[in-house]
């Protein structure tokens, strides 16, 4: 079971690194996002101080919703997936590897990124380690969750803009959680409160949403 | 009496017409009754003077908007479970009553913000989960929308409503705990209405009202669906 799983992430992560482009691109739309608001609203140093951490939640929150509508489009397009449906382990099992690399390729990236971010934003050094721990156990949410979203809109018409409708609703305690955490830890009372409930919110994720994709890949897939 | 005979498109069919008007009769006569009650027996409110009279709208259509969400979700639960193609059209047509009602929640209770906190819309916990909610519906019926199976389309549906509503109450605790600024809630199982008593009277008829709206609807339109894909 374990060896499948592993199977999978190595295979997932392996094409991804045959095609660095694409991990480059949903990096480089964070980066680009983020940079946009200040030509929007100005750079006053004080307003982008104010702003950065919700500016730089909702970009990955984009960023990884980007991402999500590849997650099982190959492997549907070439019949992977059935071939995974019909193996012997436990379909969870492959889901679970499958959002695992699905979160090195395009959430770990934005967690090691962001600090670059927040020295555009002039945000104090003291708050990376905050920012930085809160995409660490936010993005993993947003791709369990949202890889029931691309289940669920798997081959349909209009699939990309479908799965945003569906998903991002489902997104928005996660970003007040991690967009919080930083908040607080630059208001000097400390970010420990929301990064604590987003570890909640990522264990209760990873308990159930597994088992929501294969519920979801089965409806799909039939 | 056997209530899994009526599981069957086909009976329920019948039954469902005959239930819906009675059901829609029933709304009128609660609605003229809740309103009556509302405008001309219910007295002016101390401090808000007349514009606490849209609660007679607004609040029913919060109760009912996520009431609706948790009925609809357990439809899909059913349809999950024992596989009945009855349950995941009776989800399908509770979802745009619920949308409606959720909108008319937002809408009237922004024509109350406006005179009684000077605006239209603020970012508070409860206001943002009901648009959330709005989301959610909006979502359900999009996805059911896009797919051309019926059966793809209601199980889809289906594990979508469960998803939101295991999603629901943590998504409204996350936002109280950003921002709260509504009043609490004035009504509660465990203490005394903080209410005059026909204004209480006035609300419950019209929550009533709205809840035989929903059904007699929800029927017409399971109908309609039952029809479609049933021919």
């Amino acid at each position: 079971m374990l060896d499948a799983a592993l199977c999978v992430v190595r295979r997932d992560l392996l094409l991804a690194w045959r095609r660095k482009s694409d991990v480059a691109t949903a990096l480089l739309f964070f980066v680009i996002v983020a940079s946009l608001f200040p030509l929007g609203i100005g750079a006053e140093p004080n307003l982008l101080r104010g702003i950065a951490p919700g500016v730089i939640w909702v970009a990955a929150l984009l960023s990884s919703m980007l991402s999500l509508a590849r997650l099982f489009a190959a492997d549907h397009a070439d019949g992977t997936l059935e071939q995974m449906l019909l193996g012997a382990s436990p379909l969870g099992v492959i889901a679970a590897a499958k959002t695992i690399a699905h979160w090195i390729i395009s959430g770990l990236p934005l967690v090691l990124i962001a600090p670059l971010i927040a020295v555009q934003y002039d945000l104090p050094a003291a708050l990376y380690p905050v920012l930085a721990l809160s995409l660490l156990l936010g993005t993993p949410v947003l791709s369990l969750i949202g890889a029931i979203g691309a289940a669920l809109t798997l081959g349909l018409r209009g699939g990309g803009i479908l799965l945003s409708l569906l998903v991002l609703p489902l997104y928005v305690p996660v970003l007040i959680l991690g967009a919080g955490s930083v908040e607080m830890a630059s208001a000097g009372m400390g970010g420990e409160g929301q990064l604590l409930l987003l570890a909640a919110l990522l264990v209760a994720a990873c308990a159930f949403a597994p088992w929501a994709i294969a519920a979801a890949l089965r409806i799909s897939m039939e | 009496m056997n209530w899994f005979w009526y599981a069957s498109p086909q009976t329920f069919y019948p039954l469902a017409g005959r239930m819906a008007p009675w059901f829609g009769f029933a709304a009128a006569l609660l609605a003229a009754a809740g309103l009556y009650v509302g405008f001309f027996v219910a007295p002016t409110d101390a401090q808000q003077g007349e514009v606490y009279r849209v609660i007679f709208i607004h609040v029913p259509a919060a109760w009912l908007s996520m009431f609706i969400y948790l009925v609809m979700a357990g439809w899909a639960a059913l349809g999950l479970a024992f596989n009945t193609r009855l349950s995941g059209m009776m989800a399908s047509a509770l979802a745009p009553t619920g949308a409606l009602f959720t909108f008319i929640a937002l809408w009237t209770g922004s024509l109350w913000g406006r005179p009684t906190w000077g605006t239209y819309w603020v970012w508070d916990a409860r206001l943002t989960s009901e648009l959330v909610l709005l989301f959610l519906y909006l979502g359900f019926i999009a996805l059911q929308a896009a797919i051309d199976d019926p059966r793809r389309a209601d199980r889809a549906g289906a594990l979508l409503a469960i998803v939101g509503v295991v999603n629901v109450p943590i998504i409204y605790f996350s936002v109280k705990w950003w921002n709260t600024l509504h009043q609490g809630a004035s009504v509660s199982l465990k203490s005394a209405p903080t209410m005059a008593a026909t204004m209480f009277a006035g609300m419950i008829l019209m929550a009533f009202a709205f809840w035989m709206y929903a059904i007699a609807v929800t029927l017409v339109r399971v109908r309609c669906i039952i029809r479609e894909r049933e021919g």
